[in-house]
């Protein structure tokens, strides 16, 4: 009997052992699995749904003002990528220890020193850029995309996740300026890459393309009246993309529940 | 037998849109015969060309919105659009300013706000507008009047101009603008200011043959025109006289007030009425039933307003005219101006709720 017991005993606690460590696979893998899924959540998010350029609308200053040429674009585009990854990562770094009360001037300070070193970066690297994007260099501090984000996700979430949104939304709002960057700079000059070189190094003057021969400039494309206006083409089309989605979507939605109901009966 | 019985109003308005704008735009022919008689077929070509683009525009447009197409697209108020924008170009700018100008007038000013009755400015203003914005060179390429002009800008000449920028005989345009003295011609306007800015004063300035023997050689009869044209709307009940008449009034005083204290350096009142473009502003473009004020003390306060703006856009301002700014600005308010001026509702006390 005991002789019985005792490897039952041992078969039960290698039992249990396996379901143990099935379990912790199993939720190791769910584990992976979340993350996975919050990291294309986040990069959706970033890029389309939650775009800080197109639907949350943030930043309208510098995106609006510095557009005027692809060169402008992409140097304030990657300065505000460097300092919204690296406010996000401190910002929630430090999250357990700073004070609810306090924590807004907290987030405002830390932005504020990592615009300066990005300042200070291309004050020293790409002068020329320094220069035609002028105060909208100093002036990141104050984009709400950036504060934004560090209230509303890296203040509550691990400091890789907070990263990986910092550079999602940060791409986000960069592929926007881009974007009107292009427009605005073939309608007003009829050129692309103007003046890459003050961002690129010398090489760059070959990436110069000239799309179009224009008489005069086009000057409300270079203006911030034809900004907002580029800017409201640019949420129309992806406002009809959205529909177009939906649209599909609801069509798809009525396949899957037929299907549904003939397991169901079966 | 039963009766028809029907509640008020009995008595029904049968004058539909497109009536209204065919009377609107009849009303423009004497100031723009004036114009082809002082400034040659120049502005002919441009109202051709804007009807055209704003034609199919509109029916792009229209079509892609799906809405009823043969009942909007002749209404008239996109053809009356173009009128307008064409009469207000300088008659020798290259062709494609009037194209840019009234697609952008119709698709994105008037179009995109959700067509006619929805747009809140005017679109033929607000076309002026960003052509003078971005095309500052090519929108001051105003051409004196044709008895002060060497070339003989015939139909063809001036129709090569705009297309090429050359005539026939490959005159410029800046070659057309230039008198046998050498000196380029500008508007009476723009010549006033300039000079103004150098020191000179009115009298001396107003030795110019720009200014002819009264106010503005060609500008006062083309003035006098629209004037005519506003007269025959305001009796046909076409227009209300309160916008008109206040806006007349306040640049008056407005110019009296300038005049008397520096007679020097300031034009006279009926310069100011009789050149540029006040009484196409006052008459055609000021009363647009849509961009403008509703009520009758609305219209007043909108008149006034406009009125001193140009007045100060001409004297203060970096452009010569001030009509087109001043009525943009004029459509901005007008919602609130109207939101101030609601009239009394029969029966109630005046400040009841």
């Amino acid at each position: 009997m005991d002789n019985d017991i005792a490897p039952q005993n041992s078969n039960e606690a290698d039992v249990t052992d396996n379901i143990d460590e099935q379990e912790a696979a199993a939720e190791k893998l769910q584990a992976v699995a979340d993350l996975k899924a919050e990291y294309k959540e986040l990069a959706i998010q970033g890029l389309w749904k939650n775009n800080p350029g197109l639907v949350q609308l943030l930043g309208l200053c510098p995106l609006l003002a510095v557009t005027s040429t692809v060169t402008n674009a992409i140097g304030l585009g990657v300065a505000t990528m460097l300092v919204l990854i690296c406010s996000n990562v401190t910002v929630s770094a430090i999250r357990h220890w700073v004070p609810k009360e306090i924590r807004i001037p907290i987030f405002v300070l830390i932005i504020a020193a990592f615009v300066t070193c990005v300042q200070l970066l291309m004050n020293a690297y790409t002068f020329g850029i320094y220069q035609s994007l002028g105060i909208f260099l100093p002036l990141i501090v104050t984009n709400c995309a950036i504060i934004g984000r560090a209230e509303a996700y890296a203040s509550k979430n691990p400091v890789k996740q907070s990263a990986f949104d910092g550079l999602m939304m940060g791409l986000g709002f960069a592929i926007i300026l881009i974007i009107l960057g292009i427009v605005r700079e073939i309608l007003g000059q009829g050129t692309l890459f103007d003046g890459a070189e003050l961002l690129l190094g010398d090489w760059a003057t070959v990436l110069r393309i000239e799309v179009m021969q224009l008489d005069s400039q086009f000057l409300l494309a270079i203006l911030p009246p034809g900004a907002f206006i580029a800017m409201g083409f640019l949420i129309a089309l992806k406002n009809a993309i959205d529909n177009h989605i939906k649209a599909k979507k609801v069509v798809d939605k009525d396949l899957v529940i037929e299907r549904v109901r003939v397991n169901f009966d079966s | 037998m039963a009766f028809w019985i029907a509640s008020s109003p009995h008595n029904h308005n049968q004058t539909k849109t497109p009536n209204l704008m065919r009377l609107v735009i009849y009303a423009t022919l004497p100031g723009i015969l004036a114009q082809w008689y002082f400034f040659g077929w120049g502005n002919l070509i441009h109202i051709a060309l804007a009807m055209a683009t704003a034609l199919v525009c509109e029916f792009t447009v229209l079509s892609l919105r799906k809405k009823p197409i043969s009942h909007e697209l002749f209404d008239g108020s996109a053809l009356l659009t173009a009128l307008l924008l064409g009469i207000c170009l300088p008659a020798l700018a290259p062709w494609w300013i009037s194209v840019i100008g009234t697609m952008f007038a119709i698709v994105i000013v008037k179009q995109l706000y959700g067509g006619l009755g929805h747009n809140p400015f005017n679109p033929a203003m607000a076309g002026y507008v960003m052509l003078l914005v971005s095309f500052p060179l090519q929108m001051t390429l105003w051409q004196p009047p044709l008895s002060l002009v060497a070339v003989d800008l015939n139909f063809t000449n001036t129709l090569t101009t705009i297309l090429t920028g050359f005539t026939l005989e490959g005159y410029s345009v800046e070659q057309i603008r230039t008198t046998i003295d050498g000196i380029t011609m500008a508007t009476p306007l723009d010549t006033l200011k300039t000079n103004t800015g150098l020191g000179l004063t009115v009298l001396e300035s107003i030795e110019s043959p720009v200014f002819g023997d009264n106010f503005a050689l060609g500008w006062e009869w083309i003035n006098a025109g629209f004037l005519l044209g506003g007269i025959f709307l305001i009796f046909k009940k076409a227009i209300a006289w309160q916008t008109p008449v206040s806006f007349l009034i306040s640049l008056f005083i407005c110019s009296f007030i300038g005049y008397s204290i520096s007679p020097d350096s300031s034009a006279s009142t009926m310069f100011h009425w009789f050149s540029g473009a006040t009484m196409l502003g006052a008459f055609f473009i000021l009363t647009d039933p849509v961009t403008g004020a509703t009520s009758t003390k609305g219209r007043i306060v909108v008149g006034l307003l406009a009125g001193l703006l140009v007045y100060l856009i001409r004297t203060a301002g970096g452009y010569p005219d001030g009509i087109a700014f001043a009525i943009l600005l004029c459509n901005m308010s007008a919602p609130l101006i109207d939101q101030y001026t609601r009239p009394r509702t029969y029966g109630h006390m005046k400040g009841d709720k």
